[in-house]
């Protein structure tokens, strides 16, 4: 039980930095679901797992589970599907507005006369 | 118990929803409540700089939940001065976006800049840290909106980076705020300092990891090198009054490092020195890399960004020494640099509208060169620390805070050179836009708005002049913004008691956590 959460929690993780990293929108969004789906498994693992038993402490109950995570989780849950509808309207936004979907800058933005085409770097076959 | 002490979370809260549903489609009444609603919330932060000057922790248990099972409201010293800077720094800064028309190049301006100030009222009074959290991601989500006002591809583009970098850093929280949940078994401050401090040294190993990961969060809030990447871009190619309300952004990081820093882990405890270990090189080197960014830049709005980084660095020196010296001018030079960054980033839109451009080039003429050239001087002899203002004394203040320190050298050193360079960096950029521009002469006044009114392309990165509805209005509240490091120059005495008195409090948790924890038996 310990290893299963544990590991799926490293392997989001993992599966979120790599895609967070992409030089592409859509594969950084995708990234951002990914990291907040582990940190979500993450908060609830932190009051200890316990299995079949009640969130609430009652007399006569032998085990309980901590509620105090389940209430942070589901805050979290609520904020970064909210976080991520935003971060996919500014993407399509920009991707609307600029005409691609790269998410470093473009020599406009450092350069009078800069470049703001999507050829920034010759030999870019990012995909 | 003074139920004012919600006021500064409850009235953006309210204003902000009625400006979207009642008068979305009347700017005027949007710009009469939106600047009442924040000259309220200065009256407010007044006041409970009174209630906090009687230097008792106040608490405010929300629902009248016994701590540590409910949210509690904090308010000290530290948290009232904060609330009154951000009052005083919106209301000029909204000023000026009424001034100059910033605020009807796109929609719900006014009510996206209520809810950053619900956030970030919230942000420096909670004692709860999950709270904390929600609150961060209240003032990001308006923020998303502000920095994107006006729209235009490089703007959103720049928003997307800065959405991905704050996410990443709100994902960064969470595993923070679990880590300590884990190991402490409480969310509210003055509880976690209390079991912290119990706790047995050889168990604190994820304690401490916890710390610094948080200390992380903050760092990039902050915009500490090497997690500074997102602000240059952003504040550039924010409106100009949005990156001048950023300025109060920067230092919600630096608010935390040092809340959680003196309150939950102080330094002689369980996180010994890492923490200082690690704040104080990467101050050290967030001075030198925005100093040296404001030389290298070629764009106006990115060398205020870069004179931002700088002051941050500046300022995280003081409180990387984690004493009481240190944290005062802290304080002392939190507010100065708040003021000249805000005022700073308002004098680059000014120059903006008038020539057309940002870039740092000399062909291009600079129309009310005089005016501006006078508000840039004063703005820019605060923001690198020369005398007679209060950067001077800030700088003073820090260098003196951390001459006893073992890397005095090394800070005494970075701080000297480093204001050369922006010495340097900030009279070249104004002789080239303010002395060169002047010599091309009056020519290419701003076209006058058209007959169908002013013309308001949405997407451009600057505001014309010719835009403005009231000129006047923007440069009153720039002046009103440098009025503020003026009086903090010349009553620099009480100030700096007013700062001493703060860093007593900040180091001394006990009584913080009395407050919260003892004597709430039938809790009112």
């Amino acid at each position: 039980m310990e290893l299963l959460l544990s590991s799926a929690i490293g392997m989001l993780t993992a599966a979120g930095v790599y895609l967070i990293l992409r030089r592409r929108s859509f594969a950084v969004v995708l990234g951002m679901t990914m990291l907040s789906y582990a940190i979500n498994l993450f908060l609830f693992s932190t009051g200890r797992l316990v299995v079949n038993a009640p969130p609430v402490l009652r007399e006569g109950a032998a085990a309980y589970t901590d509620p105090l995570p389940q209430a942070l989780v589901l805050t979290a849950i609520v904020i970064s599907f909210g976080m991520t509808a935003v971060v996919a309207m500014m993407a399509l936004g920009a991707f609307i507005e600029g005409g691609d979907d790269r998410v470093d800058m473009p020599a406009a933005d450092r350069l009078p006369g800069g470049s703001r085409s999507a050829k920034r770097i010759s030999g870019d076959g990012d995909a | 118990m003074s139920h004012l002490i919600i006021a500064p979370v409850v009235l953006p809260a309210v204003i902000g929803p009625l400006i979207i549903l009642w008068m979305r489609h009347d700017l005027l009444l949007q710009r009469v409540f939106s600047t009442a609603a924040t000259a309220a919330l200065a009256g407010v932060a007044l006041y409970l700089n009174l209630l906090a000057a009687g230097g008792e922790v106040q608490v405010y248990r929300l629902g009248n939940w016994a701590a540590p099972f409910g949210i509690v409201l904090m308010l000290d010293r530290l948290a009232a001065l904060l609330l009154l800077l951000t009052a005083l720094l919106a209301l000029a800064v909204q000023l000026y976006a009424i001034g100059s028309g910033w605020d009807r190049k796109g929609r719900h301006f006014h009510a996206l800049w209520q809810f950053q100030l619900m956030g970030i009222c919230g942000a420096f009074l909670t004692g709860d840290a999950f709270n904390l959290f929600v609150f961060f991601e209240i003032l990001l989500i308006a923020s998303y909106g502000l920095m994107i006002h006006g729209g235009g591809e490089m703007r959103l583009r720049a928003g997307v980076q800065y959405i991905a970098y704050n996410l990443a850093g709100s994902t960064l929280f969470l595993a923070a705020l679990g880590v300590l949940y884990a190991v402490t078994g409480t969310l509210n401050m003055a509880d976690m300092a209390q079991r912290v401090a119990q706790m047995p040294a050889e168990d604190t190993a994820l304690l401490r990891a916890g710390a610094v990961l948080l200390m992380l969060v903050f760092a990039i809030k902050a915009a500490l090198v090497p997690l500074h990447f997102w602000l240059p871009s952003t504040y550039a190619n924010a409106p100009g009054p949005v990156a001048a309300l950023f300025a109060i952004m920067t230092k919600v990081g630096v608010y935390g490092i040092i809340r959680f820093f003196t309150l939950v882990f102080p330094q002689d405890a369980v996180t010994q020195s890492v923490v200082a270990d690690l704040l104080l090189p990467a101050a050290l080197f967030t001075l030198a890399i925005g100093q040296a960014g404001i030389l290298g830049t070629r764009h106006l709005g990115r060398l205020a960004a870069f004179a931002a980084i700088g002051s941050v660095g500046t300022l995280m020196i003081a409180v990387a020494q984690f004493t009481p010296q240190g944290t005062s001018a802290a304080v002392y030079y939190l507010v100065h640099s708040t003021l000249a960054a805000g005022a700073l980033f308002l004098i680059m839109d000014m120059i903006g509208a008038r020539r057309g451009d940002l870039w740092l080039r000399s062909d291009r003429a600079m129309p009310d060169h005089g005016l501006i050239a006078a508000l840039y001087f004063v703005a820019a002899i605060a923001i690198v620390g020369m005398p007679p203002f209060s950067g001077f004394i800030g700088k003073l203040l820090v260098m003196q805070a951390s001459g006893t320190a073992p890397a005095m050298v090394w800070i005494w050193a970075t701080i000297l050179i480093t204001s050369l360079v922006a010495i340097y960096a900030m009279s070249r950029a104004g002789s080239i836009v303010l002395w060169k521009g002047a010599a091309l002469g009056p020519a290419s006044t701003p076209a006058p708005p058209a007959a169908g009114g002013p013309k308001l392309e949405p997407d451009e990165p600057i505001q014309d002049l010719g835009d403005a509805p009231a000129n006047w209005l923007a440069v009153a509240s720039v002046m009103l913004l440098l009025s503020g490091i003026v009086a903090l120059t010349a009553w620099a005495g009480p100030a700096m008691r007013l700062a001493e008195a703060t860093a007593a409090q900040l180091h001394d948790p006990a009584a913080y956590v009395a407050a919260v924890l003892d004597g709430q038996e039938g809790t009112k």
